[in-house]
């Protein structure tokens, strides 16, 4: 039995002048404890995808089952991180964290207790009560990351996580997240437009290609690397052999669909 | 010369820069005070020399001794605290009620899709052309008064604060929805303070608004107030009167929106760190 399986998901966009058809029959099924990562050029519908499985839009075909029942039926257990951190500007650091507990009337002092554990564990334990627009781009992804853990999701839904960030942050968050994860033993779904990234931090690669937003191509990323941290993963032989096949056939994706 | 600022310390300059600052700002209160006292010195000698009409223009001195007359017979206290308090209701009142009819309209888009064509058309409206109407309806009392003082700010709150709402990045809303949050959850959240700035800009705008509602209002019902006192003494051709109440309401009016600045000051501080 598959933890989260999608069938035949297509989502299309109305508007007064017609439709995007954004996402078109796709299917893929996740084991429990899994890291997937959605790889693709932009506008090939990753985000939609990853509001579809959310359960904050629903797909104007196919179904999505977590645990074989329908989105609808499970009490959530689904971690969101947005595109970019998106954290309430007039809530302090702690308070953000804390969103999710408040909303689902879960507060407690332990709630509490934990989120500042949390932050400690991401480095984030001196900006506890300062307030988001004091931090750096770096420590906001962390702080919303935080934020994500802290409803203590089964599947963690993460969307570009570490693309606003500069190189070396991005690959000290990876290993920090990978770590994380691994630790939760969290099922995860990773988009990115980072084939390295991609590589390095997950188990299977999906390849999207756009218009109208498929599932091209899936990577199985070797044994050797899926058990080292991403910074080594980088340095294995097997990780360029993957990536130069990835780059390949991304290119020949555009060749056949021009942009 | 170049050579001695040259030599200055960063800390000499910092000083050199303040006592510029503070020259600069006695500067502007020094000429925002010779306008003040030209305008009340100017009034008073052409009124005495008969320049303008002083039956009509009446003079500062004038003013100024009715007003003293006002106070220690206890008149002053009287109306002034009647018109007060018929506008910070009627303010408070048509502000909530503004705020409370952009959140129906956010509630439910079609409402607010329905509503638009109708909500333009009395936006435009001169508000106060419904004066007869309310005081027929509500009696010539406090009550149409305040009404008068709200409605003026009703549609305008409504307006400003509801495009505010959309506004809002609606990902912070879907941050909400992967919790699980429900809609009111998700506006109370979310959209409300991410609005906050905005309502509070509005409510300097209102200030304003609502002195020319409740004035009006007692124009028409002429029962007490400044609004009455002014209509009185147009009646009786007794411009000092007039002008002195004008002096009262001018003088409210601007602490009352200094009032609202301050708790603007407050509440961002307070709210967003
Ligand atoms: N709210 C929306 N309304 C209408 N069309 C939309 C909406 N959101 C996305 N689209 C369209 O759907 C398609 C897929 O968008 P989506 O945001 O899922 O892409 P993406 O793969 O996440 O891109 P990126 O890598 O740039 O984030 C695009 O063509 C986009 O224009
Ligand atoms: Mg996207």
């Amino acid at each position: 039995m598959s933890f989260l399986k999608l069938n035949h998901i297509s989502h299309q966009y109305f508007h007064d002048k017609g439709y995007t058809k954004s996402v078109d029959n796709i299917s893929m099924a996740i084991e429990e404890g899994a890291f997937i990562s959605v790889l693709g050029p932009s506008g090939c519908g990753k985000t939609t995808l990853l509001s579809i499985i959310s359960g904050i839009i629903q797909p104007t075909h196919g179904e999505v089952l977590l645990r074989n029942q329908p989105l609808s039926n499970t009490a959530s257990g689904i971690g969101y991180m947005l595109q970019q951190d998106y954290l309430f500007p007039w809530k302090t650091i702690l308070d953000n964290v804390l969103t999710g507990p408040k909303i689902q009337s879960k507060e407690t002092e332990q709630t509490k207790d934990k989120a500042i554990q949390i932050l400690h564990e991401i480095g984030l334990a001196n900006v506890v009560h300062s307030y988001p627009k004091s931090l750096s781009g770096g420590m906001r992804q962390r702080a919303a990351l935080a934020r994500t853990l802290m409803t203590d999701p089964n599947l963690l839904l993460l969307d570009e996580p570490f693309s606003a960030l500069d190189y070396q942050t991005k690959l000290k968050l990876e290993d920090l997240v990978s770590s994380l994860l691994k630790e939760y033993n969290k099922t995860s779904i990773l988009v990115t437009h980072d084939i390295g990234e991609a590589i390095a931090m997950s188990d299977r690669i999906f390849l999207m290609k756009a218009n109208p937003g498929e599932i091209a191509e899936i990577f199985e990323v070797p044994i050797e690397i899926r058990n080292l941290q991403p910074f080594q993963a980088r340095k294995h032989l097997k990780y360029q052999l993957l990536f130069d096949r990835i780059w390949e056939e991304l290119n020949e994706l555009e060749n056949k669909h021009p942009v | 010369m170049n050579l001695k600022t040259n030599t200055l310390s960063d800390e000499q300059l910092f000083e050199q820069y303040k006592k510029q600052r503070k020259a600069y700002r006695k500067s502007i209160t020094f000429w925002q005070l010779v306008i003040f006292a030209a305008f009340f010195i100017s009034w008073e000698f052409a009124s005495r020399m008969e320049w303008i009409d002083p039956l009509i223009f009446s003079s500062p001195s004038k003013v100024g001794h009715l007003f003293a007359e006002k106070l220690i017979d206890g008149s002053l206290w009287f109306h002034l605290q009647v018109t007060l308090l018929e506008t910070i209701i009627g303010f408070v009142a048509g502000t909530l009620l503004g705020i409370i009819l952009a959140a129906i309209l956010w509630w439910s888009e079609k409402l607010s899709k329905i509503l638009d064509p109708y909500l333009v058309i009395l936006n435009a409206m001169p508000k106060v052309a419904l004066g007869p109407i309310i005081i027929v309806a509500l009696g010539p009392g406090y009550v149409s008064i305040i009404a008068m003082g709200a409605i003026i700010c009703i549609i305008i709150t409504a307006l400003v604060v509801y495009s505010a709402f959309r506004e809002v990045d609606e990902n912070y809303v879907k941050v909400l929805k992967s919790f699980g949050a429900t809609r009111w959850q998700c506006f109370t959240t979310a959209i409300l303070p991410a609005s906050f700035p905005a309502m509070i800009s509005t409510l300097k705008v209102n200030v304003g608004l609502s002195w020319v509602g409740v004035i009006v209002g007692e124009f028409l019902v002429s029962a007490k107030g400044l609004g009455y006192l002014i209509v009185y003494g147009f009646q009786v051709f007794d411009f000092t009167l007039v002008l002195y109440s004008l002096l009262v309401i001018a003088i409210l009016a601007a602490l009352m929106y200094q009032l609202v600045e301050k708790l603007e000051k407050w509440l961002i501080k307070n709210t967003a760190g």
